[in-house]
């Protein structure tokens, strides 16, 4: 920089010689230097203070931005490990025993409006009709063009249906993610399943709860997330069942019956292979209850669990055995069967005149009511009530369904000596099917108490004593002289030895005062195979007819006992029960040479 | 002394800054990784979900009744009765290998005569 002097010699020497002060000049010179000099300075110092405020706009508004960011956002708990899957906390899955599924999930969508978002509602609802016709156009119509804000089109819709909405292309038809419970087999089991529904409903998702059956009972434990959805193991075998439904089907259209019922029971682990209640329904679309008129005639009642029945002479062998247990009889002991016995204005008759005395034995096999009568007066009222209710007759069945406490027993009111006399051959107290079952599984299983259930079980259950070995072996041997010489001639298996017991019971009238001619539920329980027992099996019909004969014929040995044969011809396979052939010769191989 | 004590102090520190600044955004990446991951079983899980079901109802035993039925001609398929039970002198021996041809006859058909035809 080229430095100005204050005293240029020049302008010095020129001022000098026209006679001038030359501090004038210096002073000139001495301020334009200072003003220089300011004007530089004050340059810095504006630059340096913009460069402050720079500095604390940037760091205010950096501040200022991260505070705005925090506030708007949602509060996050800092995160420094993940918890379980959250993807499987959906209801879990039911499965037979086999692990076949009987009841899932699937993802499917929900549809619903906002009709302000929509454009032209009248060509969305037009469109909506086409796609679901059972919607109605003059609501949707109406529904789009009131003052609702929201409305619900579909629970559910299919992938199609969902894309079939998406090209009408309205602004106000939104979708939901929801889950849906799918039962694959349909109608298969559908009175155990039960059935499910929503419970709380949003737009986000909706919850799937248990309406009936296993899902109501199980609700809590099928969607508790602990168990990340693990599947529920029933007892039911998937092909067992279906079998017997085909059959008990096929047998219900053969006997023109109103209902069916069969219960296949395993008797040492009380676990039930396959219940059928018929009509039956698909717990997909599960049709709605009844309002009027009775409940039984829905195709929803679980005839084996809630139908309380007088289920008739497949009692006899309960009065027989206790007789045996006490000591008073031994299976050949003379009964006197002369006949009619009467008790006071009551007559108690057979269904043909037997004779003056059977012996114990035959009492079963001919199925004589004045017979198991006379043995249940030696008994009396009250040990035969403490055996029954040994059995499990006296209450509820404790199986795992939401409906079972509506299938209590109907008792007497007043248990009597005719009452006695009555409920040993079936007659004047109610009992579903399951509680038949039950009562059999645990008189034939050695003679140990099983309680019936649904869930795949891996011991055996030990329960108290009922009756001892012997008796319990007594009583399958009456069982089987039943079928082979007594009234379920048809029972017969060949290679399965089955043992039962029929029962032909007349229908009470509804609104009291004794009983139908002509409508009848026939039973058969049987046990097979009768020597080594597995299985109970129980058929029972509502009003069965058999109607090839000249005069249609309603007694169990014509309608239940076949069909209970056929069935067991078509599960015990299925059930890996090999037939007992007698043959001539050993099974084996046998050496030939020469 | 002091000067580098003080000296490798604050060295320790600005390196535990380093470590624990590292540390933290790799348990972040592995946090978001894990969450990826979720999503993936979840997607698959659906999948499979969907494969079971969908396994479950092809094979629901109407169906396939229904299709032991329309295909009885070449199947022959019928419900497994008691007879289906077979015993073990029902099964045949095994059949012995065929022996190894030890002495090989040769077998020729008569030379074909010059000059006649051969058909």
């Amino acid at each position: 920089m080229i430095r100005t002097p204050l005293r240029p010699l020049a302008r010095i020497l020129k001022s000098r010689e026209r006679g001038e002060d030359t501090h004038a000049i210096e002073a000139e010179n001495l301020r334009l230097r200072h003003e220089a000099m300011r004007d530089t300075s004050r340059l810095r110092a504006e630059g340096r203070l913009l460069v402050l405020g720079a500095m604390f706009a940037i760091a205010f508004g950096t501040i200022g931005m991260r505070m705005g960011a925090l506030a708007g956002s949602t509060p996050q708990e800092p995160q420094a490990a993940v918890r379980g899957n959250p993807i499987i906390g959906q209801r879990a899955d039911i499965t037979d025993r086999n692990g076949r599924i009987l009841a899932t999930n699937l993802q499917t969508y929900s549809l619903y409006a906002h009709p302000q978002d929509m454009v032209d509602p009248v060509y969305a609802a037009d469109e909506l009709v086409k796609i679901f016709p059972e919607l109605k156009l003059d609501k949707l119509l109406a529904d789009f063009s009131g003052a609702r804000k929201f409305l619900w089109i579909r629970r559910q819709i299919s992938p199609e249906q969902m894309q079939a909405v998406h090209d009408i292309g309205s602004t106000g038809l939104l979708f939901g993610p929801r889950e849906m419970r799918l039962y694959p087999n349909g109608a298969i089991a559908a009175h155990i399943l039960g059935g499910a529904s929503y419970g709380r409903e949003g737009v986000a998702s909706a919850e799937v709860i248990g309406v009936a059956g296993v899902e109501r009972e199980f609700d809590e434990l099928l969607r508790d997330p602990a168990r990340e959805g693990e599947p529920l193991a029933l007892s039911i075998d998937l092909t067992v069942q279906a079998a017997a439904e085909e059959v008990l089907a096929g047998g219900m259209s053969i006997m023109n019956a109103k209902g069916a019922a069969s219960v296949l029971m395993d008797l040492h682990s009380g676990e039930i292979i396959s219940m059928v209640s018929l009509p039956d329904f698909d717990p997909n679309n599960r049709p709605h209850v009844l309002t009027t008129g009775d409940q039984s005639d829905s195709p929803l009642f679980n005839r084996a669990v809630q139908g309380v029945y007088e289920l008739g002479s497949v009692f006899k062998i309960f009065a027989v055995a206790q007789a045996l247990e006490l000591g008073l009889i031994n299976p050949d002991t003379m009964i006197d069967t002369k006949g009619p016995l009467q008790w006071g204005r009551f007559k108690i008759r057979d269904f043909r005149n037997y004779g003056a005395q059977l012996s114990a034995m035959d009492v079963i096999v001919k199925s004589s009511n004045i017979g198991t009568a006379r043995i249940a007066m030696e008994i009396g009222a009250e040990r035969q009530q403490d055996f029954l209710t040994s059995l499990g007759f006296t209450k509820a069945t404790p199986v795992e369904l939401s409906e079972a406490p509506s299938g209590a027993p109907l008792l007497p009111r007043n248990w009597s000596e005719i009452s006695t006399m009555t409920i040993s051959y079936g007659h004047g107290l109610s009992s579903s099917p399951l509680h038949l079952a039950t009562g059999y599984a645990s008189l034939l299983n050695g003679g140990t108490r099983v309680e019936p259930t649904l869930i795949r079980r891996a011991t055996l259950q030990n329960g108290p004593r009922v009756v001892s070995e012997a008796v319990s072996t007594q009583a399958r041997d009456m069982l089987r002289q039943v079928v082979v010489r007594g009234t379920a001639s048809f029972g017969e298996v060949a290679g399965y030895e089955v043992g039962g017991k029929t029962g032909t019971a007349d229908k009470p009238k509804e609104n009291g005062g004794g009983y139908y001619d002509d409508k009848v539920i026939t039973t058969f329980a049987s046990v097979f195979p009768a020597n080594d027992p597995k299985y109970i099996l129980i058929v029972t019909f509502d009003e069965p007819s058999e109607n090839s004969g000249a005069e249609p014929r309603r007694t169990a040995g014509w309608t239940a006992v076949p069909v209970a044969a056929e069935m067991i011809r078509r599960t015990a396979p299925l059930l890996g029960l090999r037939p007992q052939v007698d043959t001539s010769e050993p099974i084996g191989v046998t050496l030939t040479s020469n | 002394m002091r000067t580098v004590l003080y000296l490798m102090a604050a060295l320790v520190v600005m390196g535990l800054a380093f470590w624990s600044y590292q540390e933290n955004y790799k348990t972040r990446d592995a946090l978001g990784e894990v969450r990826s991951l979720h999503a993936q079983i979840g997607a698959n899980h659906e999948r499979l979900r969907m494969l079971r079901a969908e396994w479950a109802y092809l094979n629901r035993p109407d169906r396939l009744s229904d299709l032991a039925e329309l295909n009885f001609d070449r199947l022959g398929l019928l419900p497994l009765m008691p007879d289906a039970f077979g015993r073990v002198d029902q099964i045949i021996y095994p059949l012995p290998d065929i022996l190894p041809i030890i002495i090989p006859i040769e077998v020729n058909s008569a030379p074909v005569a010059r000059g006649e035809d051969a058909l």
